[in-house]
């Protein structure tokens, strides 16, 4: 049967050759919004940004070539070398801390207790709320006259000083607080749910061989959940670039600007410094740097599928 | 035979409940616990406090005497620049911003997973393949370009407007969740329903729609919580009158300008962010499938 099917879809595909365009049109007509959104809007908008990051667009976008002197004068800026080590400080902590705290609150979850659910709840919901939410409670929270600074030196601890907000040193670690709050349980469920797909036997056989708990998870656990940690990777990675909302509801880039981030330069200077050029130069830089954290995810994840 | 003679209970020995592991287990998962909690309860009691109860300094007591002025406030008399009317009205721009992004953008994703799942077209792939890595290109590199399209068509400022911009940037996670779920769908059922003489919107509507509910519903979790805590796309493309709730927030919060009511600003913080923990609660199961869906994208 499939032998007459498959001739007769032949035949109908040598009919209808000249027409091809024409074929399930239906299909093709559906897909007009999505093809315009990848080829107008990503791939032409994108492409857009980066042939303007190369002129001396001000006010208004225009094309009047300068060749590199946008980017020379974004990294001359004191204000976008500021924004890079922040962004930098900020991803490397983030990073290795929600990695961390994701992993073992997982495991803690994983070892069959009770009220599991009540738990994972407390730590997921917030990621129900937006960065706004999240910065604006933090900077209650962390508010140096009424806040946890007041409250222990109300105790009586009169020279404790914990205010990161209003410290340039320490203002990163502020945003980080809340950060984590908001992004760790994501990274939790996606943990608990690699760990949920890893098989009893294997616990059972490290048992059996007098392994470990701690031992087995950092030896045998840890390397299986391999394409969990990458999607994790990926995941914050993406995340940390996109870090906006939190530095303008929670720190507004201060005190000064120390707590600027190259989003935040971005915005900044498309429209309120009507410096189009500078913006589009340092969303070209971001965008470069996502390009170059996902090439090597990419070889990791579609080159070793087709080696094994 | 001998299990006969066995006497006591059988099996593994029960753990001991209050083992040194347990205490240790659930000491750590509640002290987390607490850091989780605590902005939410800080949010609450300062909310419901007055401001000469908060000068008095102890964020974490209790409310010595409940008062919900502060809630009224947030929502009808809080100030934004010269308007006074409160949260209110960032609460209905959203509302309008919310059903119809999330109707069209869940429509034409939907749509979009089904003709790249049963009607593949030469092409159809790449376009596909694109639309996902756009997923990856930071917003920075695309929001100027989209500020000369919404002028273009006079959309700009407008509601409409950025309902199209959170159709467009809640496509490619969108239409992966759906040319999953499709594909996943037997072929003979798509097969039988052509043979008998069905086209694209027939199939679509009277086989495929029904079948997937489940991952309708996952969708619209997804995009509810999404377009309601977005701030970027709100700054950009809408104006003053126009603004989201998250916008007009920061704004209520963030003014320099007056004397700081931090009651009012906790009561306007969690009036924002009670629409996402009410889908959050009542989804429960399915919030999480929905970001796990978002979290393999790629």
């Amino acid at each position: 049967m499939s032998v007459v099917e498959q001739t007769g879809g032949q035949r109908a595909a040598k009919a209808r050759k000249p027409m091809r365009l024409f074929r399930n049109p239906m299909a093709k007509i559906a897909s007009i919004p999505m093809i315009l959104t990848a080829m107008v809007v990503f791939v032409g908008g994108t492409l857009w940004t980066v042939v303007h990051s190369f002129t001396d667009s001000r006010l208004l976008p225009r094309l009047n070539w300068v060749g590199l002197d946008q980017y020379e004068r974004l990294w001359d800026t004191p204000r976008w070398l500021i924004s890079i080590s922040n962004l930098a400080l900020y991803g490397v902590c983030s990073l290795v801390l929600t990695l961390t705290i994701g992993f073992v609150l997982a495991a803690l979850l994983d070892r069959k207790i009770r009220f599991e659910s009540a738990f994972r709840t407390i730590f997921l919901y917030p990621f129900a709320l937006s960065f706004v939410v999240t910065g604006i409670a933090w900077q209650w929270i962390l508010n140096p006259d009424f806040g946890l600074q007041s409250l222990v030196q109300g105790w009586g601890w009169e020279s404790f000083a914990f205010d990161p907000l209003n410290d340039p040193d320490t203002v990163m670690f502020g945003l980080l607080i809340a950060g984590i709050w908001q992004g760790s349980g994501l990274i939790m469920c996606i943990m608990l749910a690699g760990l949920r797909g890893i098989d009893e036997d294997i616990w059972k056989a490290a048992r059996v061989d007098g392994i470990g708990t701690v031992k087995t998870y950092i030896r045998i656990i840890i390397p299986m959940m391999r394409p969990v940690f990458i999607t994790a990777l990926v995941l914050i990675a993406s995340g940390i670039i996109k870090l906006y909302d939190l530095v303008v509801a929670q720190t507004n880039g201060g005190p000064g600007i120390s707590s600027e981030v190259p989003a935040k330069y971005v915005i900044e200077y498309m429209f309120r410094a009507q410096n189009l050029g500078q913006g589009f130069a340092a969303s070209t830089m971001m965008l470069v740097s996502v390009i170059i954290i996902l090439i090597p995810w990419a070889y990791l994840e579609f080159g070793g599928k087709k080696n094994g | 035979m001998a299990d006969l003679t066995m006497t006591g209970p059988r099996g593994p020995k029960p753990k001991k409940r209050f083992s040194r592991a347990n205490i240790f287990l659930y000491g750590t998962l509640i002290v987390v616990s607490m850091y989780y909690l605590l902005p939410l309860y800080v949010m609450v009691v300062t909310s419901l406090k007055g401001m000469p109860e908060i000068r008095m300094g102890n964020v974490f007591g209790p409310p010595l005497e409940i008062t919900f002025e502060p809630w009224v406030k947030a929502w009808s008399e809080a100030c934004t620049g010269v308007n006074c009317d409160g949260l209110s009205r960032g609460f209905w721009n959203s509302v309008q911003i919310l059903i119809p992004s999330v109707v069209l953008s869940i429509a034409i994703a939907s749509v979009n997973g089904y003709a790249l799942s049963n009607w593949k077209f030469k092409g159809s792939e790449v376009f596909f393949t694109i639309l996902i890595l756009g997923a990856f290109i930071p917003y920075q590199t695309m929001i100027y370009p989209i500020v000369i399209l919404l002028r273009e068509i006079g959309l700009m400022g407008d509601l409409g407007g950025l309902v199209l911009v959170h159709t467009i940037f809640g496509m490619p996670i969108l239409t992966l969740l759906f040319r999953n779920y499709f594909a996943s769908v037997p072929e003979e059922l798509f097969k039988a329903a052509r043979v008998d003489g069905a086209g694209f919107w027939r199939i679509y509507f009277q086989i495929m729609l029904p079948m997937a509910l489940p991952i309708f519903v996952v969708a619209i979790i997804l995009q509810v919580t999404g377009i309601w805590n977005d701030f970027l796309f709100g700054v950009i493309y809408t104006k003053p009158a126009t603004y989201p709730m998250t916008v007009q927030l920061n704004n209520i919060v963030n003014s320099v300008q007056g004397i700081k009511e931090y009651n009012v600003n906790m009561a306007a913080t969690l009036l924002t962010g009670l629409v996402p923990l009410v889908i959050y609660f009542a989804s429960g199961k399915l919030f999480v499938r929905g970001i796990a869906a978002g979290a393999v994208k790629g």
